[in-house]
């Protein structure tokens, strides 16, 4: 599958789609259909609209239909506008990049038209700072090197600039050349990988030549980015409107649910089938009174032949009667409580970070809840608990180890003597460490020089030999890297880059010196990667050695090598690399097979360690979060000692002998089983004893275990509180969070790089840490936060005041509207059970989504505990992870809860109102007056504190509740006319509110 | 050049937060936005549970006390006449024969001096005039509006006449009125019953119109219970505004009248009854009621009992929690009580 552009050929242009970009979902002419199928998809809607619609049906409507049409149609047009509002900021900002303006290229003139116009095969123009409006092969740039900056926030979140190059077959056109320059680009057809473009370009004569020429991803200007640095840049369009890689990447994230919506749904299911049960016994209790009875009251009239669905009348008039059980203000109060619970977070000053200035954000404002009750924390290491801040503190060179005494290298008057000496090891050393690197050296105006660096290490090592006097000073794209050691300046041109990936998980750069014309390999990597390159007879024993030291102390270290290649040798591994490089497919696995030709017997010059600081309030962090009963497993692509010792360092595991490491490792698969075994038999054993058991793997060990050993591991898994899994991919990450899920667990992954976006999307919640590896992991994330410490206040805090508060509201929610709909069936009882409605329409949807709806609401703002009691005391959490406050018991009780009022109310109300006062207008007001009586009083009972808006909402919509139906009392044509005026004079009216009330307290 | 350590170069965005507080993304701080609005906590302490119990009983048994003894000033007379007025077993037989004689006297002797305006009540048992057939079968449109006569389609199914002429006043419940007469004497002196003002003013202002005028009612194959002068206003028909004030429950009083002149203990009250109303096929009775009014109304001692119970279940609960506070003292936010902790 592939896609054929041709450059400025007008004829061809017409086979892909233009460049107008759509992210609308609507269009104005389906967005009533679309929208209220969207809408009718949630089984919630559907019932509603079947109870709305059989309300049509005068016979058997217990109320005016409006009762239920008119609450239904306000929620679905409160969605649909959000919606609609949703839709049209899209739309304009969709508006806006279209009708940009763009200069093209079109019959060899330079022309300005909207970015809509672009088509594929185009050449565009851009300047500087302005954005890339689709899909871009560079052609030409501003700069004599071919190179320019863009800046990819856009597209992936990392604030460094990156370089892109054009392509060698393009170097050297002059402007005049690139308005003319036809030719053919073989790319794959669109995806959504931002890091790879595996294509060709083929220029048509008389341009150069017509040599096959690979493009990779840093020949391209995606959609989004910016140009920076560079006064202009050009390029072929290869992708354009939704087709480009941004548009490609664009989809809707399936909604997590959390663990109270699922208990909530659950609970929703049940109540609706007793509601059916309910309709079932009362129906047929109906059907045989009326049989039975009614028709020997003849002032009802009942036909003695009647249409056969007459017996499905009485039901039917249950079912509208009881179809208020389900209370349809539910979701429109969970969905603001919800929002307004992210808002909180947004808002909350006490998680923004002064350092980055970032505030904490919640993207996902569905799932606050969760948070209270996480018990599982998936953490990665590097950038989430340590600061990333990487500052090179040793090393060791040829066996002797620098830094020892100061804990600082730089400072280590040993190495600088060294320096000073021209001590050739170490001048090695520190050019690999200048040279072997994708660092960008930028020079200000004033002469000083800054690095841009993907990787914080490689920053790390750059700054550091420039501290010791070897220093990058600029490097022009591809090819030539500027060295100044002790006023000397070395030019060195860069041939080769053989590219890090966690694969490899080593990096090598070929280079020629510029005065000699030798060529060399320098290579850097994970000293497993290194190491055993060696060169045949190279006593490796120092370096071993040095590298557990290094680990023990928590340092995180690089092997660095070199070798010089033969001319031949290079030439002939550089035809290999350029065919690998050219390749369409399997392109990453053949360059690192070919990598893999020219990294060997290296000269292995030492080892760099590198200190990466935990962050402020790691261990107490997750001291607090421990004894709140969450356990937690850290992840980390680190090796095994560095993860024991930051471990221990954050209070993740105690040392012996209050806790004990159970290690599982092993060469083989037999071993790894064994060790598996072994650590599963400690386990079973000591789980009685309090003494805290941790488990270690690394992911070689991982990856057995979890294709073969999986129950072994799931039942390890559950037993053990804390583990430390190194060495791991992303996809362990995810795998490791999946199989947590499996167990039950609520998992929260948090991570800061774009390897843990997996973790961070397959778990229940995704926290993201805004660090300094890119802004990836907090995009994915569902929530972001500038640092590790602020997940305490996001759990005990937020998490939990929002688990209470849903808590209270759904349940709260139900018991209202049983509330009422007992005393309705209450009612029938005495009234022939013929479904006759105690309540009146308008009566019946104010309680709903008024009088009962609104007062809850501020428990949003409701405290049980202080913020800093549950910091002190964070066992509380125990209760929201159990879900004590929401389960079918607690429902069990708030259903009991509204049956044993209900009752109450009604008692009451018949006897006090009996004989010459059993008016129905007068004795359903009274009812309804005991409802809301309680109603306030319920929720003032179950809030914990209260501010003024809780007063205003509670005692406001009390008032609010008698203010109206005074007002409704005073239109002559409606029922209840004069009925609250009649009451409010009667002593025993307020007399029989306050005893109601008062029945409350038993 | 010496760039130095990493340093805040690589983050441009910081720079600018910290060069001009303007452009910070601080969350700007509000009470409410931190969710400090200041809020009082009321705890349930032992004190306030004791001093809560102790209030509602103290306020409680007097409101009781009060209720009840309003309740016993009410003088009430209740003479069930269903039974005693038919003479034969065939009671619906003699009922439905629009021939037979109904005419029946009761005697009733008073027991306490009873103050004007005495009420006279009918009192019907089992009569569902909230049955959802009966309570729905009315035109409130047609009762108010001269030109709304036509609006009969929820009367059904007494809404028109055979030949399609609206009924005025439709409906089963309108259908269905009241038709026992009674005639009072007191002593042997006939006493007038003032059946003026016995309808809600409001619903004769109202609800009824002053230029409606029966018609076609009670014509159909079946007559249903009273018939009505057509010549009266409907807003004058008080009897037919009372009834169709529909009641909530199967028993229920209705006012028939007003006595305006006491009546002494010990004397006799003789009332005639026209036995019309037909509540012996379904099994219901017929009572006439004759009742004072206080404060709380007729005579209930429903809200007295309920009031003296909770008081003295309150008062109970207050003692023995203060008992129990004295005996087993619990140190008030003890932590080692702490479900962890134990």
């Amino acid at each position: 599958m592939k896609r054929f552009v041709y450059i400025n050929d007008e004829s061809y242009q017409n086979d892909y789609c233009d460049n107008q970009i759509s992210n609308t979902k609507y269009t104005l002419w389906n967005f009533l259909p679309k929208n209220l199928w969207e809408q009718f998809r949630r089984f919630m809607n559907q019932y509603f609209l079947l109870i709305a619609c059989l309300q049509l049906w005068s016979l058997i409507t217990p109320v005016n239909p409006a009762s239920t049409w008119g609450p239904l149609i306000v929620i679905f047009a409160v969605s649909a506008t959000k919606e609609a509002w949703d839709d049209y900021n899209r739309y304009i900002s969709d508006k806006q990049a279209n009708e940009k303006k763009v200069w093209i290229v079109k019959n060899g003139a330079r022309k300005h038209i909207q970015a809509q116009d672009i088509r594929v095969g185009n050449i565009v123009w851009i300047r500087e700072n302005e954005e890339v409006p689709c899909d871009l092969v560079l052609t030409g740039t501003s700069e004599p090197q071919g190179i320019c900056h863009v800046e990819t926030a856009a597209l992936d979140g990392e604030i460094d600039l990156k370089t892109r190059v054009i392509p060698t077959t393009c170097i050297g056109l002059d402007s005049e050349q690139l308005h003319k320059i036809k030719g053919v680009i073989e790319c794959p057809i669109p995806d959504k990988d931002i890091r790879r473009f595996d294509a060709n370009i083929r220029l048509f004569p008389p341009f150069i030549d017509n040599d096959i020429c690979p493009l990779t991803i840093n020949n391209t200007l995606l959609q989004s980015c910016y140009l920076r640095n560079t006064e202009w840049a050009c390029g072929v369009a290869v992708y354009t409107g939704n087709e480009t890689k941004l548009g490609m990447s664009r989809g809707v994230p399936e909604p997590k649910l959390t663990a109270m919506d699922a208990m909530i749904d659950k609970l929703t299911g049940a109540i609706f089938l007793f509601q059916l049960a309910v309709v079932v016994v009362l129906g047929s209790a109906g059907n045989v009174w009326k049989d039975t009875e009614a028709r020997k009251q003849w002032y009802v009239k009942y036909d003695d032949d009647e249409p056969w669905y007459q017996i499905l009348v009485i039901p039917l008039r249950f079912e509208l009667l009881c179809s208020i059980m389900i209370p349809i203000s539910i979701k429109v109060s969970l969905d603001f409580v919800k929002s307004m619970y992210a808002k909180f977070i947004d808002w909350d000053e006490e998680i923004y970070d002064q350092e980055t200035d970032t505030p904490a954000h919640a993207a996902n404002t569905a799932i606050s809840e969760d948070l209270g009750q996480v018990e599982y924390i998936l953490t990665d290491k590097t950038g989430t608990l340590t600061e990333n801040k990487m500052i090179f503190r040793r090393c060791c060179i040829a066996g002797t180890l620098y830094g020892n005494e100061s804990g600082d290298a730089l400072k280590d008057i040993e190495l600088l003597n060294a320096v000073a000496d021209n001590s050739p090891h170490v001048i090695k050393f520190l050019t690999v460490m200048a040279l072997c690197n994708t660092v960008i050296p930028i020079k200000s105006p004033s002469g000083t020089i800054s690095y841009k660096a993907q990787s914080q290490d490689e920053d790390a090592l750059v700054n550091a030999a420039s501290n010791l006097h070897v220093v990058l000073v600029s490097k022009n794209g591809n090819n030539a890297a500027e060295i100044h050691f002790n006023r000397r300046v070395i030019q060195y041109e860069i041939l080769d880059i053989l590219e890090f990936t966690s694969d490899r998980k080593r990096m090598s750069i070929v280079i020629s010196d510029s005065q000699s014309g030798k060529i060399f390999l320098l290579s850097k990597g994970a000293d497993e990667a290194i190491l055993p390159l060696a060169y045949c007879g190279q006593q490796i024993k120092t370096f071993v050695d040095a590298v557990d030291k290094y680990a023990q102390l928590g340092l995180r270290t690089l092997c660095l090598g070199w070798r010089e290649l033969s001319l031949e040798e290079y030439l002939e591994w550089s035809r290999l690399f350029k065919e690998a490089n050219s390749a369409l497919v399997d392109r990453e696995w053949k360059v690192a097979e070919v990598c893999q030709k020219l990294e060997h017997t290296l000269d292995i010059l030492g080892i760099s360690a590198i200190e990466d600081r935990l962050q402020d309030g790691v261990p107490e962090t997750i001291e607090i979060l421990r004894q709140s009963g969450i356990n937690f497993w850290m992840l980390t692509g680190d090796k095994q000692s560095t993860a024991i010792q930051i471990a221990l360092l954050c209070n993740l595991i105690s040392s012996e002998p209050k806790g004990q490491l159970l290690y599982i490792n092993g060469k083989t698969e037999d071993e790894v089983a064994r060790s598996l075994e072994r650590v599963l038999l400690t386990m079973r054993i000591t789980s009685s004893e309090p003494k805290e058991l941790a488990f270690v793997v690394d992911g070689w060990a991982l990856e057995i275990i979890l294709t073969r050993y999986k129950e072994a591991f799931t039942e390890l898994a559950v037993l053990s509180k804390t583990a430390i899994c190194c060495r791991v991919t992303p996809s362990q990450k995810a795998q490791l969070v999946k199989l947590l899920k499996s167990c039950d667990y609520r998992t929260l992954a948090i991570g800061d790089g774009g390897n843990d976006v997996r973790m961070i999307q397959q778990a229940h919640i995704g926290v993201g840490i805004s660090g300094r590896e890119g802004l990836q992991a907090a995009r994915a994330a569902d929530y972001s936060i500038g640092k590790f410490r602020f997940l305490k206040r996001l759990i005990l805090v937020h998490g939990r005041y929002s688990y209470n508060r849903t808590a209270f509201l759904s349940q709260y929610s139900f018991y209202k509207s049983l509330l009422i709909c007992f005393i309705q069936i209450l009612f029938s009882f005495v009234s022939g059970i013929a479904g006759t409605s105690l309540f009146n329409s308008v009566s019946l949807m104010a309680y709903n989504v008024f009088y009962t709806s609104i007062p809850v609401l501020t428990t949003v703002l409701d405290k049980d505990l202080s913020e800093k009691t549950v910091t002190q005391n964070p066992e509380i959490l125990l209760y929201c992870q159990a879900g004590r406050l929401l389960n079918p018991s607690t429902f069990a009780g708030w259903f009991g809860r509204s049956l044993y009022h209900a009752i109450v109310v009604f008692l009451i109300t018949i006897h006090a109102y009996a004989n010459e006062k059993s008016e129905m207008e007068e004795l359903s007001m009274v009812a309804l007056s005991g409802s809301i009586w309680l109603q306030a009083f319920v929720v003032t009972l179950e809030m914990s504190s209260f501010t003024f808006l809780q007063f205003l909402a509670i005692w406001g919509n009390f008032a609010a509740f008698y203010v109206i139906n005074l007002c409704i009392s005073t239109i002559p044509t409606a029922g209840m006319y004069t009925i609250m005026f009649r009451l409010c004079r009667q002593p025993s009216y307020w007399i029989t509110m306050l005893v109601s009330i008062t029945i409350m307290f038993f | 050049g010496d760039p130095g350590l990493p340093s805040s170069a690589m983050y441009p965005l910081e720079m600018e937060g910290n060069s001009n507080p303007k452009t910070t993304n601080k969350p700007k701080y509000s009470k409410f936005t931190q969710q400090e609005l200041p809020a009082c906590k009321p705890l349930l302490t032992p004190e306030i549970v004791i001093a809560a119990f102790a209030l509602i009983g103290a306020l409680f048994v007097p409101i009781g006390l009060a209720s009840l003894h309003a309740s016993r000033q009410v003088v009430e007379l209740v003479h069930r006449y269903d039974a005693s007025c038919v003479p034969v077993d065939d009671k619906v037989g003699f009922i439905q024969n629009s021939r037979t004689d109904k005419t029946c006297t009761v005697t009733m002797t008073v027991p306490k001096y009873m103050k004007s305006p005495i009420h006279v009540y009918y009192l019907i048992d089992g009569f569902y005039q909230n049955h959802r057939r009966y309570v729905r079968s009315r035109s409130d449109k047609q009762l108010r509006y001269k030109s709304a006569a036509h609006l009969t389609s929820d009367c059904v199914p007494e809404g028109d006449t055979a030949d399609h002429a609206p009924i005025v006043p439709c409906g089963l419940v309108a259908w269905s009125l009241f038709n026992d007469t009674y005639t009072v004497r007191v002593n042997g002196v006939v006493t007038q019953v003032n059946k003026k003002d016995i309808a809600w003013k409001s619903d004769k202002n109202n609800k009824f119109g002053k230029n409606i005028y029966p018609s076609n009612f009670q014509k159909g194959r079946l007559i249903g219970g009273a018939t009505l002068n057509e010549s009266i206003p409907l807003s004058e028909q008080e009897d037919l505004i009372v009834w169709m004030r529909t009641a909530a429950l199967p028993t229920f009083r209705k006012l028939y009248g007003r006595i305006e002149k006491d009546i002494n203990a010990n004397d006799n009250v003789t009332v005639v009854i026209q036995n019309n109303y037909n509540t012996y096929s379904f099994g219901g009775s017929k009572a006439l009621v004759l009742s004072t009014a206080s404060w709380i109304g007729g005579k209930n001692n429903f809200i007295g009992i309920a009031y003296l119970t909770i008081g003295g279940l309150c008062l109970s609960l207050a003692m023995g929690f203060l008992v129990l506070y004295m005996v087993k003292r619990r140190n008030f936010g003890d932590p080692s009580n702490l479900s962890w902790n134990r």
